[in-house]
Order: C-alpha cells, then sequence, then structure tokens
C-alpha cells in the first residue's frame, strides 16, 4: 500500500507537484494519466526518493519512505522505465540479478528466482539466461526490464512508461503480458502513461493528472461514464467513448447462460470491444463463450454489446 | 588460423627487433664504425642499454600508475553530483599540467625534491594528466542517461553505480586516453636524463654533451622503438575492449 500525502515538488516558482495526495491500496493498478508536464512522472519518482519532495509526506506499506536508507527503498520498490536501461556490459541473468545480489541472496536462489521469471515472461531460460541485451528485440529488452524489477519480489512495482517506445503489436502483447502477471502475483503497480488506451485497459483505478493535481481518481468505466471536469472528459476524449467503454467491459459482465452458439468460443475476459470484432470480421451477431478451462458456458449476441 | 594471424601481426615483429636491439646493441658494432669512422666507443658503454629500459620503464609505470589513479578519481569525482562544481577547476589544473612544459617543471622540481628519478616522476605525472582526465570524464558521460537511471532506481549504491556500471562502460573510451598518456611518457621520460635519472635519454644526452652522434642514434631508436610498441600493445588492447564494448552500447541507448 502506498499513501502519498499532500507531497508538493518545486522547481523554481513553479509546482510541478501540487498539494498531491493518493492512496494506492496494496494489489491496486493504479494508472497515473495525463499529458507531459503534468507532474506524473514527478510523482512517481518520489515514491522511491529519486526525487525528493520538498513538503508532505509518502509511507509505503505504512513506513515514512524517509525512514529509511534510500538505497534500502529502492531495493524493496521495482522500478522500470521507459528507456529500459538495461545494464549492456551484463548477461540477461547478471540484469535480472540486480537487486537479489544487492541483498546478497544465495546463489543457487538467485539462479531459481531468474529461471521462474524467464518462465513468466516465456522468455526460454537456457535460450536467453546467458544473452546480451544487443542481442534481444525490443519487446524482449523491455520483459527483461520488467523481470529485472520483480526479482526481488517488491511489494511495489513502479513503471514509467515503460512500453511507450516498443511498436504497437508488441505494446500489445507486454500489455496483455503485464496484466496477466499483475493477476498472478498481485503486486501494488504505479505506472504512468499518456496513454488513454493503455491506461483502460490495465489499471484498476486511473489519476487523470493535470498541473500537478489529480482531476479524477477512479475505476477506468467511471472516467469515462462520468468524468469530474471538463478537463477529464477533453482528455478521455469524447470521440470514440462507445468504442472505449466497450474496452473496459469484459464478456463476462454481459453473456447470456444456457444458450449455445456455433463457432469458436470466446474467454470470458474478452474484452467487449474485441468481442465486437470479432463478431464483425465473422459476420455474426452470436458468439459462443468459454471459461478458462475452454468449456462453453454460454452466448454473447449484439444487442448486449449496447444494452 | 589464430597462429597466422600472430605471425602477419606488426606487434610481434616490431617487439623481436626491439628487443634484439635492447639486448645485442653490440653486434652493430662493425655497421656502426663503417658509419661513424674515429668514434670510440661507438656504443654506449656506461650502462647495458637493458638497464637502462628497466630504470626508463619503471619511471615511466610509476608516473603513469599515479596519474591514472588521480585522473581517474578526480574524473569520477566531478562527474559525480557533489563534485560537480569542481568541475572548472580541475579541467584548468589539468590543462595547466599539459602545457607547462616537463623541462620547466623539472628546474622548478629539483631545488625541492633533488636530482635522480623524482623530478622526472613529477613532471611525467603532471603532463600525463589531462589525457587521462579528460577521456574518463567524456566516457563516463557517455553512459546513457537511461543506465543511470536505472542503476540508481534499482538501489545501487553511488559507490556501486560507479565501479559496476559507469566505469565498465566507460573503460573503452578511458583506454585511449591511458594511450596517449603512457605513449607520451616514454617519449618525455628522455628528458629526466638531464637531472640524474637514468633513461634510455641517457645516452642521447651523453651524446650531445660529448659530440658522440652514435650514442644519440642508438637512445632515439631505443626510446622511439619502446614507444612504438607500447602503443601497439594498447591498440590491441583498445580494440579488444571495443569490441566487448560494442556488443554492448548498440540496442541499448534508446
Amino acid at each position: 500500500m502506498i499513501e502519498i500525502d499532500s507531497v508538493t515538488k518545486r522547481y523554481g516558482e513553479r509546482r510541478v507537484v501540487d498539494r498531491l495526495s493518493l492512496t494506492v491500496p496494496a494489489g491496486d493498478f493504479c494508472v497515473l494519466l495525463g499529458s507531459s508536464g503534468c507532474g506524473k512522472s514527478t510523482t512517481l519518482r518520489m515514491i522511491n526518493r529519486l526525487i525528493a519532495a520538498d513538503s508532505g509526506s509518502i509511507r509505503v506499506a505504512g513506513e515514512d519512505i524517509r525512514s529509511v536508507p534510500a538505497e534500502a527503498l529502492r531495493r524493496r520498490i521495482g522500478y522500470a522505465i521507459q528507456s529500459i536501461g538495461l545494464f549492456p556490459h551484463w548477461t540477461v541473468e547478471d540484469n535480472i540479478a540486480t537487486v537479489p545480489r544487492l541483498l546478497k541472496w544465495q546463489q543457487s536462489r538467485l539462479r531459481d528466482r531468474v529461471t521462474e521469471l524467464l518462465e513468466l515472461f516465456r522468455l526460454e531460460p537456457e535460450t536467453y539466461r546467458g544473452k546480451y541485451p544487443h542481442q534481444l528485440s525490443g519487446g524482449e529488452q523491455q520483459r527483461v526490464g520488467v523481470a529485472r524489477a520483480l526479482a526481488a519480489d517488491p511489494e511495489v512495482l513502479l513503471m514509467d512508461e515503460p512500453f511507450a517506445a516498443v511498436d504497437p503489436i508488441t505494446r500489445d502483447a507486454l500489455q496483455a503480458e503485464l496484466a496477466r502477471i499483475h493477476r498472478e502475483t498481485i503486486k501494488t503497480i504505479v505506472f504512468v502513461t499518456h496513454d488513454i488506451e493503455e491506461a483502460l485497459r490495465l489499471a484498476t483505478q486511473i489519476a487523470v493528472m493535470h498541473e500537478g493535481r489529480i482531476e479524477q481518481l477512479a475505476p477506468p468505466l467511471e472516467i469515462l461514464e462520468h468524468p469530474a471536469s471538463d478537463f477529464v472528459s477533453d482528455f478521455v476524449g469524447r470521440q470514440g467513448l462507445g468504442l472505449k467503454l466497450l474496452s473496459v467491459r469484459k464478456i463476462s459482465d454481459r453473456m447470456r447462460t444456457g444458450e449455445n452458439a456455433e463457432g469458436d468460443p470466446l474467454p470470458l475476459d474478452t474484452s467487449l470491444r474485441e468481442t465486437l470484432s470479432v463478431m464483425t470480421a465473422r459476420r455474426t451477431d452470436r458468439l459462443p463463450v468459454c471459461n478458462a478451462e475452454g468449456r462453453k458456458v454460454g452466448v454473447i449476441a449484439l444487442a448486449d454489446l449496447v444494452r | 588460423m589464430r597462429g597466422s594471424s600472430v605471425l602477419a601481426s606488426p606487434l610481434l615483429w616490431v617487439s623481436l627487433f626491439f628487443a634484439v636491439l635492447l639486448l645485442r646493441m653490440d653486434e652493430l658494432r662493425p655497421v656502426l664504425h663503417w658509419a661513424f669512422p674515429g668514434v670510440e666507443p661507438v656504443i654506449y658503454q656506461r650502462s647495458s642499454f637493458f638497464a637502462l629500459f628497466l630504470s626508463h620503464l619503471g619511471l615511466v609505470a610509476a608516473a603513469s600508475v599515479a596519474a591514472i589513479l588521480a585522473g581517474v578519481s578526480l574524473a569520477a569525482f566531478v562527474t559525480r553530483p557533489a563534485g560537480r562544481d569542481f568541475r572548472a577547476m580541475v579541467n584548468v589544473v589539468a590543462t595547466v599540467g599539459q602545457t607547462f612544459p616537463p623541462a620547466a617543471v623539472l628546474a622548478i622540481a629539483v631545488p625541492i625534491v633533488g636530482f635522480g628519478p623524482r623530478p622526472t616522476i613529477i613532471a611525467l605525472f603532471l603532463y600525463g594528466l589531462l589525457p587521462i582526465i579528460e577521456n574518463t570524464i567524456a566516457g563516463l558521460e557517455g553512459v546513457p542517461r537511461g543506465v543511470r537511471e536505472a542503476a540508481e532506481g534499482l538501489g545501487l549504491s553511488p559507490w556501486q553505480q560507479l565501479r559496476d556500471v559507469d566505469l565498465p562502460l566507460a573503460a573503452p573510451v578511458m583506454l585511449s586516453g591511458i594511450r596517449v598518456s603512457v605513449t607520451i611518457a616514454i617519449g618525455t621520460a628522455t628528458i629526466g636524463s638531464t637531472v640524474g635519472a637514468l633513461t634510455l635519454g641517457t645516452p642521447i644526452f651523453n651524446g650531445l654533451v660529448g659530440n658522440k652522434l652514435p650514442f644519440v642514434l642508438e637512445g632515439a631508436v631505443l626510446v622511439a622503438l619502446f614507444a612504438i610498441v607500447t602503443d601497439m600493445l594498447f591498440a590491441r588492447l583498445e580494440r579488444w575492449l571495443r569490441w566487448e564494448a560494442k556488443q554492448v552500447i548498440s540496442g541499448t541507448d534508446r
């Protein structure tokens, strides 16, 4: 859990972050959303003390971050950034093991952890552990970057536009992986982005930021349906609002049980936007739905999407 | 394949030539007699060339090790947040050290530390500092920003950032500076002979004073070969380091 209490950061006269308060409950995926210069990265970087707040206080897991040495604090908090920053002279294994090594883990435990993380990111351990960063694609580098952030099993993970520099297809895959990893590991994540679609897809809570303050803090659906201010409604965009609404709802919200339809079933957690896309492509208004085990459990119809 | 590349390398042949001249200069006696009739002795005799070489090597090594330690430490210091304010000053001091003629340093140092190897080491140290400082700063500043931010954000202490990330990544550029510094020091060390240090410059000055041209030639050729061999060794080390570093820098600098 992260509690930010009335934090201010000034650069000269300008308040980059202005008396900002935010509580991120344990296990939440909180996205700080805003255009560049709104203070979202500064806020993130104050959590692991890369930037010192001028006033206010921040607590991580109930402990004031100024009460522990900065290095000890950072080793407890995962950190992944847009430029990735893999150490080019170290192998994938050494990169991932950075923090566990700082924490003086046993060699065998360290190796097992690297294997476990590479598997979590679907990178074949024996192929990848000995590679150098320049031998990886951009998407693989970012996977290793996030794996490195998760290596010492931190309670909190901070991510600063981690997927902004990769191509759209890779970004899509990385977002899906991050969503899965969040479900599987239940970390508290604070994620900075300017990409509304990314925020809608990943967040449990979105904090829309503007001029150093939070304009609205709410789950994705509420941000879309009830924007708290003109700024928020402009930022999330009135255009394509319907599609954005579909993208935050899942089949499980709307499906009919006890019916059946022909064709390949879609999983329960498919977004309604993706469902609409599949319907259009298959020229049908009814699709079967399956659960995680692949068993058909019901049907989703075009009419359900606009209900 | 590997064997033939070693045989084809100029480094091997130049080193061999240098070693043979150093140990068997006597064999050239007939040639020198023919070239410089009437000069006796025609080969410098007061000490062996090998002994002069060892003393020369010792002076250069002492000064260069000191210059590397001081230069790298200063460069590391002024590129840390705490030392940033001193950067301009360190640059000025190093530049003055380089522009101040080594002969003048000797003239000032001798009254203070006396004759012998010590004033020479001081002059070489000051003279060699600038290229090391400059290149180390350039190398450290060339470390990609994202890499530095990741190192700090993951919880490496400032010392760990320097030792494990910044210095290894700066190494190829640093090495270029060390190469320049050491090569210049080998040539410059000869003037130490004017204040009582034993170097391969000793026969040169002896020959100049006693009007014995062969001595000058013998010393000069050996010093030149010494510098060339050293430079080639560094070139090889540099190529190896850059090769290691090449796989390294590309692909992460985004």
